[in-house]
């Protein structure tokens, strides 16, 4: 089974198990790395690349959600490289789509803004893409923003890990990739949403939330999935 | 259908060619991993997919529907709208483009009125363009309707394409 | 019946073709007709049938009319050789009687001119291991391969060597993963070999060939199959495999139809499936055909694809070789990397071991294209210099053109520059040139090619191909693609420039998988050895190529900054 790992997480002497990821290593010891795909409770992707960490020895960045500990491992979660980078990062997340946060539900709840205001992100140089992307407002509870969707799969995994429906997916690939319902269904006429608003509940930004909400009162609860993991867990 | 071989959904309509798609999937095993192998079954026999048979093949194959579709849309053979009568294929691979695709893709969009990807209004024509098609060695390469016209120079194409 | 792919893939025809002609005894003189993709699309199946029945016709009996593999020099085909008179028949076309009569005549024993194979430097530089058979041997028939010293490897493996002892032996031969990377062979088996696995381990080659440009593992595949079968089932051997998968793409139909008809030759004479060669060993292979997504020759991609899914990758580590194929040890190497390993163990790691230089062993196949005259596919020792390369077997520019760069590693390499062509080619210089060995795709481009317009191409292709998985990747492509279009059509700046390269670092620091991590390649090279054409169509909206639409007169928006690099660079100061 799991056996103790020690490592160096930022020059502190650190004890984890080895089955462990360097995300939560660190977590526990105090030191804190952003993140923006990553949930407790789900399982990891490394797909927005927010917690790269650098580990000594190894020339490729690491995504700290992905990687797992090792004896002796030396790693370095903040350097002046990887503040640059992942503030490069959050500029590419807001250029992709539209995320004028003055005129979004999720506004001042929003994870993609935190990450901003910690990164001391003022200004974006670099071209906005933002495609006109529909909105789906079919169902009769909840709405799917996509020109707010940082395709972090938060909503996909939460539906299929934890509620078992695999409601969502994404379609197509690179720039044209977006979050889908069936195939391709209306939120509304889908016929594997259970309603159960779990997505809804782990969605970052503005793209997934409840009806009549108005600017800036979407607020997720997203701290009550790690008590519906553990309950699925003893369930079975 | 009566004489489908899955007992969890008949096939959407009494077309025989269903039938091939349903040997494939009993060959697999009806294993989930055999999504893209069926979808290219399907494709085969009916040349496109459309929403029926990704609805049939996912209940087949135990393949929630979103995911049967990210996957058909993921990969660029797949096509979810029916092919023109004919095809036209540009290789933009990297010895075609240096050796003159643009000017093709270009004198095609002309002739025929449609870019890349579409199809004429009347059916008759679909546009494509390839990664690569390994043909490197006659770039620029096209293929129509499977004859590979290697060295091609615009006017020679679009005369090809209007005796179509 | 014909399949062809909404992807314009050459159809493939079915059904019984004619048999080859092949004599009782020893043959005089054969014609040995290619059958490779090139070949096939100028009508080489007809010219075949022609040829046969023109030999029945003048009753030569002791002549064979055989179809083989690619016979190399693409860019001359219909080809034809006849092996017994060193001589090769170019541009044999069916539809050209006269062609078709000269080799008849040439067979029936009269004096007739081909190209000679033993004085081209075309084929003298070449060292062929991968391409042994390719061009003669029948890629359907199975005793062909056989015949030809076929499957001993294997036999050796299985009845004289324990598994240790075979991953000694390519340990010591030096082989390095032919897909790009070129991580030692032998190491990766060793790795999969001691790995513990309850469920069984897996061994899949990679034959998901997408660089645009590269053709080998192709032409391998459709003119040798069972070479790549057999270096599979040595590795299956090795390292405690018992099933294997080929991953090809869906754009080469004609190498799945060989492929599968080589595994069931293989089946039925004993080569693969239960006890092979006599032993307790058991192989299965399967082929499994991609769907037209470039990003799959990723091995963690792939094996999502084989999977049944979308082709994303995974952060690594865990390498497949812990956990690859449904969380089993997996060895995935590529066709030519399998295509080595019969010869490495039939005739030992230290025969391969002597062929290349210090760091890289044996050689290497490469699809020579672009603005060179002979187009077509080739094999060098490790070593060899890219100008040898280019000007004796590519037998210099076509068309008398000036050399400007070649282009190798798809879109995950670099440009290299005329400065540089007296480099030996071998992983460690290639990388240190800014490029990469890549698979082997060798695209020559002369001073018609503008070289911004090339990286943009890339781009293009990167954005494309881009699972949309990660964010620097997704992103980063479509900003530097805009980004390298306005430098093209005379919108850029060159703080635009600065903005470029910023983004072009992070995106190669923080991707997800080698195709973002490597996107940033072509123009990373593209700047270091041609920066001054950047700067020509930003500053002076010159694109001395002739390719871009620059508009013509001085920059809109031109500062006074940037009319004083204007001059800086005309007056041919710093680049």
């Amino acid at each position: 089974m799991s056996e103790v790992r020690t490592l160096v997480i930022d020059g502190k002497d650190v004890a984890a198990t080895s089955d462990q990821t360097v995300l939560s290593a660190a977590e526990e010891n105090g030191i804190h790395i952003p993140t923006l795909c990553h949930l407790e409770g789900l399982s990891d992707v490394g797909a927005c690349r927010l917690c790269v960490v650098e580990v000594e020895g190894s020339p490729k960045l690491l995504a700290a959600c992905a990687t797992r500990v090792e004896e002796g491992m030396k790693v370095t979660t903040s350097s002046e490289r990887l503040v640059a980078y992942r503030r490069n990062i959050v500029e590419l997340f807001f250029v992709e789509r539209n995320h004028i946060c003055a005129v979004c539900v999720a506004n001042n709840h929003c994870q993609l803004q935190d990450q901003a205001r910690d990164l001391q992100l003022t200004h974006f140089e670099l071209p906005p893409l933002h495609p006109e992307l529909t909105v789906d407002a079919t169902h009769e509870r909840f709405v799917l923003d996509q020109n707010r969707c940082i395709l972090c799969t938060r909503c996909v995994r939460v539906c299929d890990e934890i509620e078992g429906a695999h409601t969502w997916d994404i379609q197509g690939r690179g720039a044209n990739a977006r979050l889908v319902c069936d195939l391709g269904t209306p939120w509304g006429s889908s016929t594997t949403c259970t309603s159960c608003g779990k997505c809804v509940q782990v969605c970052p930004t503005g793209a997934l939330f409840e009806k009549g909400r108005t600017v800036a009162e979407a607020k997720s609860r997203r701290p009550y999935l790690p008590y519906l993991v553990k309950a699925k867990r003893q369930g079975s | 259908m009566a004489t489908s071989t899955f007992v969890g959904r008949s096939a959407p309509s009494d077309d025989k060619r269903w039938r091939q798609v349903d040997v494939r999937m009993r060959r697999l095993g009806y294993r989930p991993d055999g999504l893209i192998e069926v979808l290219h079954t399907t494709q085969e026999v009916f040349g496109y997919l459309d929403d029926d048979a990704l609805s049939y093949v996912g209940e087949s194959l135990g393949v929630p529907p979103s995911k049967v579709y990210g996957v058909a849309t993921f990969y660029s053979h797949f096509t979810l709208k029916p092919q023109g009568l004919h095809t036209c294929v540009v290789c933009t691979g990297t010895a075609c483009y240096i050796n003159g695709a643009s000017a093709l893709l270009a004198a095609i969009s002309k002739e025929l009125g449609v870019q890349p990807g579409a199809t004429t209004p009347d059916g008759r024509v679909s546009v494509l363009k390839a990664r690569c098609l390994g043909a490197c060695s006659m770039a620029p390469a096209v293929v129509i309707d499977g004859e590979v016209h290697g060295h091609a120079v615009p006017a020679r194409l679009v005369d090809v394409l209007e005796k179509l | 019946m014909s399949t062809d792919g909404p992807d314009g893939s050459a159809p493939v025809r079915h059904g019984r073709q004619p048999e080859p002609l092949i004599p009782d005894g020893p043959a005089r003189a054969s014609a040995n007709v290619c059958q490779a993709a090139g070949c096939l699309s100028m009508g080489s199946d007809q010219l075949f049938e022609t040829l046969r029945a023109a030999v029945l016709a003048r009753g030569l009996h002791d002549v064979a009319v055989r179809r083989v593999g690619c016979l190399g020099l693409c860019a001359a085909g219909p080809l034809v050789e006849v092996p017994e008179q060193g001589r090769l028949f170019e541009r044999v076309h069916p539809g050209e009687p006269k062609r078709t009569e000269d080799l008849v005549s040439s067979l029936a024993g009269e004096t007739v001119a081909g190209r000679s194979v033993a004085a081209d430097p075309f084929f003298s530089h070449q060292v062929k291991v991968v391409l042994e058979r390719c061009g003669t041997v029948d890629p359907e028939r199975l005793e062909d391969y056989v015949a030809t010293g076929g499957y001993e490897g294997l036999s050796k493996a299985l009845t004289s060597m324990t598994p240790e002892e075979v991953i000694a032996e390519v340990v010591r031969s030096g082989l390095r993963g032919r897909g790009g990377a070129g991580y030692p062979t032998g190491l990766m088996w060793r790795t999969v070999a001691k790995a513990e696995a309850p469920e069984g381990k897996y061994v899949v080659c990679n034959a998901d060939e997408g660089d645009p440009g590269a053709f080998m593992d192709r032409s391998v595949l459709e003119s040798c199959p069972q070479q790549v079968l057999e270096g599979m089932a040595i590795a299956g051997y090795a390292v405690g495999a018992h099933r294997g998968y080929v991953y090809v793409r869906a754009e080469y139909p004609l190498a799945v139809k060989r492929l599968s008809s080589a595994i069931r030759q293989a089946e039925r004479d004993g080569h693969l499936g239960p006890e092979i060669a006599g032993t307790r060993f058991n192989f299965q292979v399967e082929v499994r055909i991609g769907a037209g997504a470039f990003v799959c020759g990723e091995e963690t991609a792939l094996i999502a694809s084989i999977q049944g899914g979308r082709g994303t990758p995974k952060p690594r580590p865990p390498y497949p070789a812990s956990s690859g194929l449904w969380g089993c040890p997996t060895l995935i190497n590529n066709v030519e990397t399998f295509a080595n390993i019969p010869s490495v163990i039939s005739r030992g790691g230290d025969w391969l071991n002597t062929i290349g230089t210090e760091r890289s062993k044996g050689t290497k196949v490469f699809a020579l294209t672009g603005a060179v005259t002979n187009t077509g596919l080739i094999e060098v020792p490790m070593g060899l210099t890219l100008r040898q390369i280019v000007f004796e077997i590519g037998g210099g520019l076509a068309e008398g053109r000036k050399f400007k760069a070649v282009q190798t590693g798809g879109p995950s390499g670099g440009c290299i520059p005329e400065s540089l062509l007296d480099m030996a080619v071998d992983y460690e210089t290639l990388a240190a040139a800014g490029s990469i060995m890549g698979s082997g795709g060798m695209i020559v481009m002369d001073d018609r090619t503008c070289m911004v317009d090339v990286a943009k191409f890339f781009m293009d292709f990167c954005r494309e191909e881009s699972c949309g998985k990660c964010l620097p990747c997704r992103v980063g492509t479509e900003e530097m693609y805009r980004l390298l279009d306005r430098v093209t059509t005379g919108m850029a700046t060159r703080s635009h420039l600065a903005q470029l390269e910023d983004l072009a670092a992070m995106v190669r620091a923080t991707s997800l998988c080698g195709l973002g991590q490597g996107a940033p390649n072509p123009v990373f090279s593209t700047l270091r050895y041609f920066r001054g054409e950047y700067l020509a169509h930003i500053d002076d909206h010159v694109c001395q190529a002739g390719v871009c639409p620059v508009p013509a007169g001085p920059p809109a928006g031109a500062t006074e900054a940037a009319l004083a690099g204007t001059a800086t660079v005309s007056s041919g100061g710093r680049p």
